[in-house]
């Protein structure tokens, strides 16, 4: 019987491009794009069995062993900080974390500087390496709005085109980092179907644009 | 006296064969209260995974804590060691906070450690006791094994930022080699330096296989000195004496060499190790020789030690009916 990998996959615009690139690399399976409420896709003779979940949720899934693999974006991994491999990145779902407020923003060093976001872990990790007192505000969505209503000074957020941020009359202060979605595995997983996750991930890297 | 014996669980049953398998090894069973004073984890703070301790104020005034750690305590308590090597095991409590629920757990830890005189000898001993824990606790187990001192060596060699330094060892420990080039070229690293820390994500497995190549990659590369080559030729040759042990105890099958396998550069050196069991999503075995921890508690002695955290390990279905029985 072929060892069965449990796949991971983040619902939505991202997940479908990343199910192409399996379905690419050799892993279809095609009961995946027929409308219908199943949870659970697999493949057999590929040796692999997808399942949706919410992109925010894929971390945990692998993390906990759920998932031997899954694709996760970085900025989720990075605030999580995720206890998985980081195997491959995928070059897709490609955008910058980074920090936002109105045009021609200076801080000013004498008062704690105010961010809304919903990464919290990364906006503290990046704002303590500088020294920076900062009051974060935790954002479930909508973080643009904060500075425009007062709520921050600035915010920590993706950002993909910058449309949002210039239709708002906002703009990109500093780039934390570059995020794209990243291939991720189980430590566990990985040690006791190294062959195939290695396998998977060779094919995948094959694929990518 | 009389012990029915169907009353165990099957972490009990974990917990006694384990303690049975150290004490027929010649370790003694070290005993230690709940308690700890709190300066000794505050000044060593980072040595731990978590700062945050549970604390209290005894009827003296002294801030004590529930023990987060017992390695600390063990090293605390036994100053004057001299040439001899100390053997002990314990089974304790210990209350940390999980870094997945973000609350203090309490964990029931078994481990053992070796202070003193530790030789290679000493160093395969712990490694085989660790791979036969983990045959203990299940059928289809692993023990992965890095060398600190290869990642050290190169580091120094790099000439880098303590913040690259941590940077590049995330990536080590995640495998994201991606992650390691752009550190490496953000860090104006060389391609043949960066080669040779990717080698250090891409190289694991097969011991055997992994030895040919670091000695391809480290004792045959025109980069390093002579006396850089000899230093990088003991560090393999620590890992082979173990890989020797292992065949001579026919456990090589569980033996893996990966250097994902991290912990911190302070407080250790040399081989460190992880096991883990086939459906089990965590590690459940973690150790390896502290002699930095040692001489940053003023202690002139090698150490190596490991923890098994029999909590990971979920149901331990494999001692399931299976009977408890008293010996000598």
């Amino acid at each position: 019987m072929t060892e069965m990998i449990n796949v991971a996959l983040p619902k939505g615009r991202l997940g479908d491009k990343v199910y192409n690139m399996f379905e690419k690399a050799g892993y279809e399976c095609p009961s995946i794009k027929e409308k219908n409420r199943k949870l659970i896709f697999e493949n057999p003779e590929a040796g692999v069995r997808y399942f949706w979940v919410k992109p925010s949720d894929v971390a945990i899934y692998v993390e906990r062993g759920a998932a031997d693999i899954g694709v996760a974006g970085k900025d989720i991994l990075m605030e999580a900080g995720s206890d998985v491999y980081e195997l491959l990145d995928l070059n897709v779902g490609k955008c910058r974390m980074a920090v936002a407020g109105p045009a021609g923003f200076s801080y000013d060093r004498n008062n704690e500087l105010r961010v809304a976001t919903k990464f919290v872990n990364v906006a503290r990790e990046f704002y303590a390496a500088s020294g920076t007192d900062i009051d974060i505000i935790h954002l479930n969505g909508s973080i643009e709005l904060a500075p425009i209503l007062g709520l921050s000074d600035v915010i920590v957020d993706l950002v993909e085109t910058g449309t949002t941020l210039r239709e708002n009359n906002l703009e990109v202060v500093d780039v934390i980092t570059e995020i794209s979605a990243r291939l991720i595995s189980n430590k566990s997983s990985f040690k006791f179907k190294t062959k195939k996750i290695v396998e998977i991930t060779r094919s995948l890297e094959s694929v990518i644009e | 006296m009389k012990v029915n014996k169907n009353i165990f669980s099957n972490k009990e049953k974990a917990m006694f064969a384990l303690r049975s398998l150290y004490a027929s090894h010649g370790f003694s069973m070290y005993r230690m209260s709940k308690f700890e004073e709190f300066e000794l984890y505050a000044s060593n703070m980072d040595y731990l995974d978590s700062g945050q301790i549970i604390t209290f104020t005894d009827t003296d005034g002294m801030l004590m804590a529930l023990k987060p750690d017992v390695t600390l305590s063990i090293v605390k308590n036994n100053r004057h060691i001299g040439n001899r090597i100390i053997k002990l095991f314990y089974n304790e409590n210990i209350y940390r906070v999980s870094p997945k629920t973000h609350y203090f757990k309490e964990i029931m830890q078994v481990g053992l450690e070796c202070l003193g005189a530790i030789d290679d000898e000493c160093i395969s001993e712990v490694l085989l006791l660790a791979a036969e824990s983990m045959n203990v606790l299940s059928d289809e187990a692993k023990l992965d094994v890095s060398n600190l001192d290869i990642l050290t060596q190169l580091f120094e060699s790099c000439n880098i930022s303590r913040e690259t330094e941590e940077q590049l060892t995330l990536c080590i420990s995640s495998k994201n080699a991606h992650g390691l080039e752009r550190v490496c070229r953000s860090a104006d690293l060389g391609p043949a330096k960066a080669e040779l820390l990717k080698t250090l994500v891409t190289t694991y497995g097969n011991p055997d296989e992994v030895i040919l190549k670091l000695e391809a990659a480290f004792l045959e590369n025109s980069l390093f000195s002579f006396e850089e080559k000899v230093s990088f030729g003991k560090s393999i040759n620590a890992l082979k004496k173990i890989v020797e042990a292992f065949k001579e105890a026919g456990l090589e099958d569980m033996l893996n060499i990966d250097f994902s396998v991290v912990s911190d550069l302070k407080y250790y050196n040399g081989i460190i190790f992880k096991g883990f069991a086939e459906g089990i999503p965590d590690g459940v075995l973690s150790g390896g020789q502290y002699d930095k921890l040692m001489k940053r508690m003023k202690r002139t002695s090698r150490a190596i030690g490991f923890g098994v955290y029999i909590d990971n390990m979920g149901k331990l279905a494999k001692f399931d009916g299976e009977e408890v029985e008293i010996g000598d």
